[in-house]
């Protein structure tokens, strides 16, 4: 099994939400004008990706899986709510995303002035029902795994909105052509630091797995990730 | 035209009337959902790597599109306003777990390899953008007329993308072998003359360049489309 740490550095990094996944493209593309909206936004990801993982996954384990209603009565044992579970899932995030703005408003104005108005646009994020679906997916063992998973998620999707935020700063001055300017040369950056982070596919994670990954030259790393890929494809 | 509007119930606004017929080739090209609005690219890049797993996820974000905005629509007086994202939600969620259920049980290969995005279609924007911006406010005739033209709209990029990605990238389409075969010891078509697939077109950062491509020639196209910054 991957250690906590390997899933919260992969969440990160190798997987990550922008680059290899593509969650949460339209806040991304809407908010990364400056790097201060940026900033408020992808803190406000961190925060209610950490929240609302670690209750889907217990609503997962606790109600939804196959068996999982055995702690109430070992005779529902069979029952498979699994297909409740985008509804049970979408309906824990705007709830959720609806409490945490009414608790920031009321304890930390300061917060709420930053992260203010980006929360209610949190509640239709892909990344952050994508956090859910993908904890499910990937079935992790322990509560720890999946905060890991939510958190390293969220600070990946922060790294990416504030880098595009910056690069479109400076962009501003640059004397694109002009079809491509805004929309269309955005993405195209986007495309090239998603080639920029492929790199991170070829970290080493955890003890196990190792064995065939140790002679990993150049063009191993480049088989590597085509192995990854396919194993992704079919 | 005079004929039209006697039989409909309102005379001013006959079922395919200019305006109607607009609702639906407007979102195809100088409205277009993914390359002008820039919603529901999530799901849009993620899963064109092959053209079948575009075509599905069109035809799933289609049923979800039309009957969420009919639905909306014929609900729309009902809703209070604090609580419609809620019902929208609630709305789409179901219609997606008819989707999810429906090709769990009929496609099973493909639904694996779409894994979580057909569950993300719940939060694509072009669902929920529709639904605030056009269905909360119309009847339902041109909420299906508008629905009909932004699913046609995300289709064609997709399938576009996918036709692309498919064709460089693995070399067929729709999984028949257009250059021929590649397998080593049995290559066929013009792989003997040492053509190779572009494995770059598989990884995911080139269905952006794609895209972004894609809006660069529509909008040289049509100069009114150019953004400012």
């Amino acid at each position: 099994m991957e250690s906590t740490l390997d899933i919260f550095v992969k969440a990160i990094f190798s997987e990550n939400m922008i680059f290899a996944y593509f969650l949460g493209m339209c806040s991304y593309l809407a908010v990364s004008k400056t790097v201060k909206t940026a900033v408020g936004l992808g803190a406000a990801v961190i925060f209610v990706l950490a929240v609302t993982v670690p209750v889907n996954y217990l609503l997962e384990n606790y109600l939804l899986k196959e068996g999982a209603l055995e702690w109430i009565n070992p005779e529902w044992a069979e029952i498979d709510l699994s297909f409740l579970s985008f509804i049970m899932f979408i309906a824990v995030v705007a709830s959720i995303v609806q409490l945490v703005e009414m608790l920031v408003e009321k304890f930390a104005p300061a917060l709420y002035g930053a992260l203010g108005i980006f929360l209610p646009l949190i509640a239709v994020n892909c990344s952050i029902l994508g956090g859910a679906l993908f904890m499910q997916e990937r079935q992790y063992s322990t509560i720890l795994d999946a905060t890991a998973f939510s958190i390293g998620s969220g600070i990946g999707w922060f790294i990416a909105i504030v880098a595009i935020a910056a690069i479109r700063e400076k962009v501003r001055y640059s004397n694109v052509p002009a079809p491509l300017r805004g929309l269309g040369i955005t993405f195209i950056l986007t495309g090239l630091m998603g080639i920029a982070f492929m790199a991170f596919m070829g970290i080493k994670y955890g003890k196990d797995g190792s064995k065939e990954e140790d002679d990993t030259t150049k063009t191993g790393q480049i088989e590597l990730v085509d192995k990854k890929l396919t194993a992704k494809i079919d | 035209m005079s004929e039209d509007v006697k039989k409909t119930k309102e005379p001013s606004e006959p079922l395919f009337s200019k305006k109607n017929k607009k609702l639906v080739t407007d979102p195809l090209t100088d409205n277009n959902p993914i390359t002008i609005q820039v919603l529901g690219i999530c799901s849009a890049l993620a899963i064109t790597v092959q053209v079948e797993q575009g075509v599905v996820m069109s035809a799933a974000v289609l049923f979800v599109l039309i009957f969420g905005n009919v639905i909306i629509s014929l609900l729309r007086n009902l809703i209070p306003s604090r609580i419609r994202i809620i019902v929208q939600l609630v709305v789409v969620a179901s219609l997606v777990i008819i989707v999810d259920q429906l090709l769990a049980a009929f496609l099973p290969d493909v639904s694996e390899k779409l894994s979580v995005f057909v569950g993300l279609i719940i939060t694509n924007c072009i669902i929920m953008g529709r639904f605030e911006a056009f269905a909360m406010a119309n009847k339902p005739w041109p909420s299906f007329m508008d629905a009909l033209g932004n699913s046609f709209g995300y289709a064609w990029i997709l399938i576009l993308v996918s036709i692309i990605r498919e064709l460089f990238g693995s070399g067929s389409l729709y999984g028949f072998p257009i250059f021929g075969s590649a397998l080593p010891g049995e290559e066929w078509g013009i792989y003997t003359m040492g053509y190779m697939n572009n494995n770059m077109m598989i990884l995911p950062p080139m269905a952006l360049i794609i895209v972004g491509i894609i809006i660069w020639i529509q909008r040289s196209r049509n100069k009114a489309l150019i953004e400012e910054h």
